[in-house]
């Protein structure tokens, strides 16, 4: 690929990303940070495909775009009467949690620059689709069942704690 | 390491995988075992598993005692992790020191077993009980197993966790709960202690690189290829026995104290919890919440003995550092002193046995302090035998007098239960030191070898250990016969309409069987003045060998080992005739005559005793001043970072107007009120710093982590 | 030295810890709970892109690349899952506690 290209595509996606994530955090509307997000994660799945991760890059537009996002937009529309949206995310004691954000930012830059990476000789771009499904089916075959059985219990879970109605005393009824 | 190579062989990984195997069946099954079935198969579980133990002990023990070309029984089960050169794998080794130890355990675990059958008979939950004890056998034998410090962690965690599991077994009076989590907290605190010096020894070995004494740079314990970091203990062992290397490891230094000292001292810390010495013990007492046969097995013969256990296991550790030799022996002395006076007035028979298991752990760390590693475990082992004999006794005493613990309602049981009486005379004799009994020989073994050995930092400090140890015997005998005589001579004293009767069999026969070994047991290691061989001491020297020629005792004679052998066999009649003068027939009226004494230095003491030294009260009242006072401090940080001035003032003005309006209302006398009020106040501000918002301990855990990395980037950098 | 210009390891990374504080940011300032999601989400993309980053600069093996994919993989799984369980969550605490899911009320983890 041509380097500058690559470069060029990097830095806009980069500022896509990052300046969607901290509208994210920032903005007081709840829809608009959904929004935002959108952004920030179709930004990530371009950033993944200059990674030469094209299979994750189009799980995360499904996954994340088309399905968590869409939860996340019903539950501002079912947790918030539309009248309070304007006002339904202001963010609290922010200066404090800014500073201590920076803090942490700074060190984590500081050691990602500082760190003494080994990084490999060629640095090469193929399509990885074909190994992760084998990689999937033979090394990672276990992580990858109870991966399974999770996400069936945890979509249990989800029903179940979103369907009852739990009273005062904390049984469901 | 004396000359001698390893025995593989996986069968080793069964003795503790069998009572987990129990546990698992008991823990998860039980339940529907017990109602669907029979309670018969879930004992029958439990004591397969445990008896097939000690069964693969025992066979361990005869490879080792009959092949002395092994050196100890091996398996590397698999590797628990692996980050660059530091390697650890879940290995067992079966060495003289732990084949002894499984040995006991499992003999007097599978005992207990049996006579839990008769002794939760009617409890319901039989199968959790009995799911409880599996666990706490597995955690205890990977403890003693373990060859290196995170296996062996794993197991001490374990134990701590079924003590606390056991100890509020009837979880359904608050007391019995409390007196678990009381345990739990109080063992955390020695934990802590066990974890630093884990990390202070590893970290020092990580310091030494082959050949020069190079400095610690961060990272290079991990990428170091010849480091000498490891946590096996043989490994450590055999690196220590490098002179040049010892001798760089002995000037390590941490904050300008020896870091061996520091090793030994947190690690000791660690022992303290576990074996309730002081200032840990406090949970030991509280701990007999608990079934009888949990206070047998876990609170007397083999849990808290682990500490001791840990102590000999680090010999190599130990030998280096004189100073924290010193303390571990007087700590020791000091308990054992301490714990026996406090069992001069109780009347709750199994809070004298309690007390009793402290003092006697006291004489453990005795002995594994001043270097004579065998004889503490030698004392560790017969202890096992008539401790956990006494304990059931006490237990079958209990259930015979229907669930009644007060001495002062007992007596004259001998008539009643006279197996339990022959039983409980045997173990006491045992305890207190008559001649040829078990207790006689090794507790004559460490007081001789505290009084010649020349290992503490301090001249004369061996004499003055044997000094106290010699005090803390007398009062053993006295308070073990009291509690006989108390029980089981004179008329009884409880409802005559509801008559005490022997226990069944299952009981019975278990404590004549202990009863019979607590008697014979100490002649497996003789003192030289008998002209017999040893045993115990040879089957353990090649363990202690590598530290032997660190440690100096001075020459003793024969005639000295006479002396002194005479000396404390005089204590213990002593101890034990005053008990029958003062308690003949379970009779005395030695406490009120103590408290009607006309001078009162004398009523203070017993005050003093009979309350424990107001420990407990002690504790509370420091704990809830520094509580309170940490509250104070919270309370300031939250008033002024972080809700700032308005809560300030108002808190301010709450302040002021109350000390001013109890001032002016009340005067002088208000002022205790104001001060008072000052703290009712403080701690409901206080409050406030506990919010509930996640995201506030979020954001502070997150400030505390960049804080401790700007100030390791200032400091270490 | 000026410093590189073309992207490489360490400019992931640096986006990767951005996208991480913004995203803790957003956990510990929003009031809204569904805001405080989205920061969880914001913070998994970041731990992501790390994985994917050193996957593609620094494994030896084309073994070793795919195992960052696959973590990756079954980091996104498990956010969506998180994600539903949460949303879930945060239904039931609408119902539960006078229909607000303001993160300044729900201080009942001090009781």
């Amino acid at each position: 690929m041509n380097t500058i290209i690559y470069a060029v595509l990097f830095y806009l996606l980069a500022v896509m990303v990052v300046g969607s994530a901290a509208y994210v955090a920032v903005s007081k509307n709840i829809v608009r940070c959904a929004f935002a997000l959108v952004y920030t994660f179709i930004g990530v799945a371009g950033l993944f495909v200059l990674l030469s991760a094209d299979f994750i890059a189009a799980t995360q537009v499904l996954v994340y775009v088309g399905g968590t996002l869409v939860l996340i937009l019903f539950a501002v529309m079912l947790s918030s009467r539309i009248s309070d949206v304007k006002i339904s995310n202001r963010s609290v004691q922010f200066i404090p949690g800014f500073v201590v954000t920076c803090c942490f930012a700074v060190i984590l830059i500081y050691i990602a620059v500082s760190g003494q990476w080994p990084i490999k000789d060629v640095i090469e771009f193929s399509p990885t689709t074909a190994a992760i499904g084998n990689s999937l089916l033979s090394r990672w075959l276990l992580p990858f069942e109870v991966i399974s059985i999770l996400i069936l219990v945890g979509l249990m879970g989800a029903v179940v704690i979103a369907r009852h109605k739990i009273n005062s005393k904390g049984d469901a009824k | 390491m004396a000359n001698g190579s390893y025995y593989n062989s996986f069968y080793l990984i069964f003795i503790p995988l069998l009572p987990l195997l129990g546990a698992m069946i008991n823990g998860f099954f039980g339940a529907v075992i017990q109602t669907k079935l029979d309670k018969f198969y879930i004992h029958f579980v439990a004591i397969a598993t445990v008896v097939t133990s000690f069964v693969l002990s025992l066979a361990g023990f005869i490879k080792l005692a009959a092949d002395d070309s092994v050196l100890a029984i091996y398996t590397n089960a698999w590797t628990f992790l692996s980050i660059g050169s530091l390697k650890v794998d879940v290995a067992f080794i079966l060495d003289p020191l732990s084949a002894v130890m499984c040995l006991v355990i499992t003999f007097v675990g599978s005992l207990i077993h049996i006579y839990s059958t008769g002794y939760m008979k009617d409890d319901e939950g039989y199968w959790r009980f009995f799911a409880y004890l599996n666990l706490f056998m597995f955690s205890m034998l990977v403890l003693v197993l373990a060859d290196n410090f995170l296996v062996m962690f794993i197991g001490w965690e374990g134990v701590g966790l079924c003590s606390y599991l056991l100890i509020g077994f009837w979880y359904k009076d608050v007391n019995n709960a409390k007196a678990g989590v009381k345990a739990f907290i109080v063992n955390r605190i020695g934990d802590v202690g066990f974890v630093i010096g884990i990390f202070i020894l590893f970290w020092t070995l990580a310091s030494i690189s082959s050949g020069s004494g190079a400095v610690y740079t961060p990272g290079s314990a991990i990428h170091a290829p010849n480091s000498y970091a490891s946590l096996v203990f043989a490994d450590i062992e055999k690196t220590l026995q490098d002179v040049s290397i010892r001798q760089v490891f002995v000037a390590k230094t941490l904050f300008n104290i020896p870091a061996v000292t520091l090793i030994c001292i947190a690690l000791f810390i660690g022992a303290m919890g576990k074996s309730a010495q002081i200032p840990l013990y406090v949970w030991l007492p509280d701990a007999m919440a608990g079934p009888t046969p949990v206070s047998a097995l876990i609170h007397a013969a083999t849990m808290v003995t682990a500490g001791v256990y840990m102590v000999a296991r680090l010999h190599f550790l130990f030998a280096l550092s004189p100073f924290a030799m010193t303390w571990v022996a007087l700590f020791g002395a000091v308990t054992a002193l301490f714990a026996a006076t406090i069992g001069f007035f109780q009347y709750d028979i199994k809070k004298v046995l309690a007390y009793s298991t402290i003092s006697q752990l006291g004489f453990m760390f005795i002995g594994v302090g001043v270097g004579a590693y065998s004889a503490g475990i030698f004392h560790l082992v017969t202890h096992a035998f008539f401790k956990a004999c006494l304990f059931l006794c006490a237990g079958s005493v209990i259930i015979g007098c229907h669930h009644e613990q007060d001495m002062r309602k007992m007596g004259g049981l001998s008539l009643y239960m006279p197996k339990t009486n022959l039983a409980y005379l045997i173990a006491c004799i045992a305890i207190s030191g008559f001649p040829f009994f078990s207790g006689f020989f090794s507790k004559d073994d460490i007081l001789y070898r505290a009084f010649i050995n020349q290992n503490m930092v301090y001249p004369g400090m061996g004499i003055l250990i044997w000094g106290i140890g010699m005090a803390a015997a007398l009062c053993t005998a006295y308070y073990i016969f009291r509690s006989y005589f108390m029980t089981f001579t004179g008329v009884f004293r409880g409802d005559p309409a509801n008559l005490p009767k022997e226990s069944p069999k299952s009981i019975t026969h278990v404590l004549l069987l202990l009863a019979f070994f607590s008697a014979i047991v100490g002649f497996s290691d003789m003192p030289e003045i008998f002209y017999m061989p040893n045993l115990f001491h040879h089957f353990l020297e090649p363990v202690f060998e590598s530290s032997r020629g660190l440690l100096h005792f001075s020459r003793g004679s024969h005639a000295l080992e006479w002396l002194l052998t005479g000396l404390s066999v005089m204590l213990a009649f002593l101890g034990a005739y005053a008990a029958f003068y003062l308690y003949k027939d379970a009779e005395s009226r030695l406490p009120t005559r103590l408290l009607s004494f006309e001078s009162k230095p004398v009523r203070w003491v017993y005050r003093l005793i009979y309350n424990k030294y107001y420990i407990d009260e002690l504790y509370h009242i420091t704990m809830v001043k520094l509580v309170m006072a940490i509250r104070l401090i919270f309370n300031w940080i939250d008033q002024h970072i972080i809700d700032a001035l308005v809560n300030f003032a108002g808190f301010a003005g709450k302040l002021v107007g109350t000390v001013a309006g109890t001032a002016d209302s009340k005067g002088v006398d208000g002022m205790v009120n104001a001060t008072a009020n000052t703290v009712f106040t403080a701690g409901a501000n206080l409050i406030k710093i506990q919010t509930g918002r996640l995201r506030h301990y979020l954001g502070v855990a997150l400030a505390g982590g960049v804080i401790l990395v700007i100030v390791n980037y200032i400091f270490f950098n | 030295m000026m410093p590189q210009m073309t992207p490489s390891l360490v400019h992931f990374l640096i986006v990767g810890a951005l996208l991480f504080a913004c995203g803790i940011l957003c956990v510990i300032t929003r009031r809204n709970a569904v805001g405080v999601l989205m920061g969880v989400e914001l913070i998994l993309n970041s731990a992501n892109i790390n994985f994917l980053a050193f996957a593609h600069f620094s494994s030896q093996s084309l073994q070793g690349g795919i195992d960052g994919h696959v973590f990756a993989l079954f980091c996104i799984v498990l956010a969506a899952l998180e994600c539903a369980v949460a949303l879930a969550i945060v239904m039931a605490i609408y119902r539960n506690f006078n229909k607000t899911i303001d993160m300044e009320e729900l201080t009942t983890l001090r009781e």
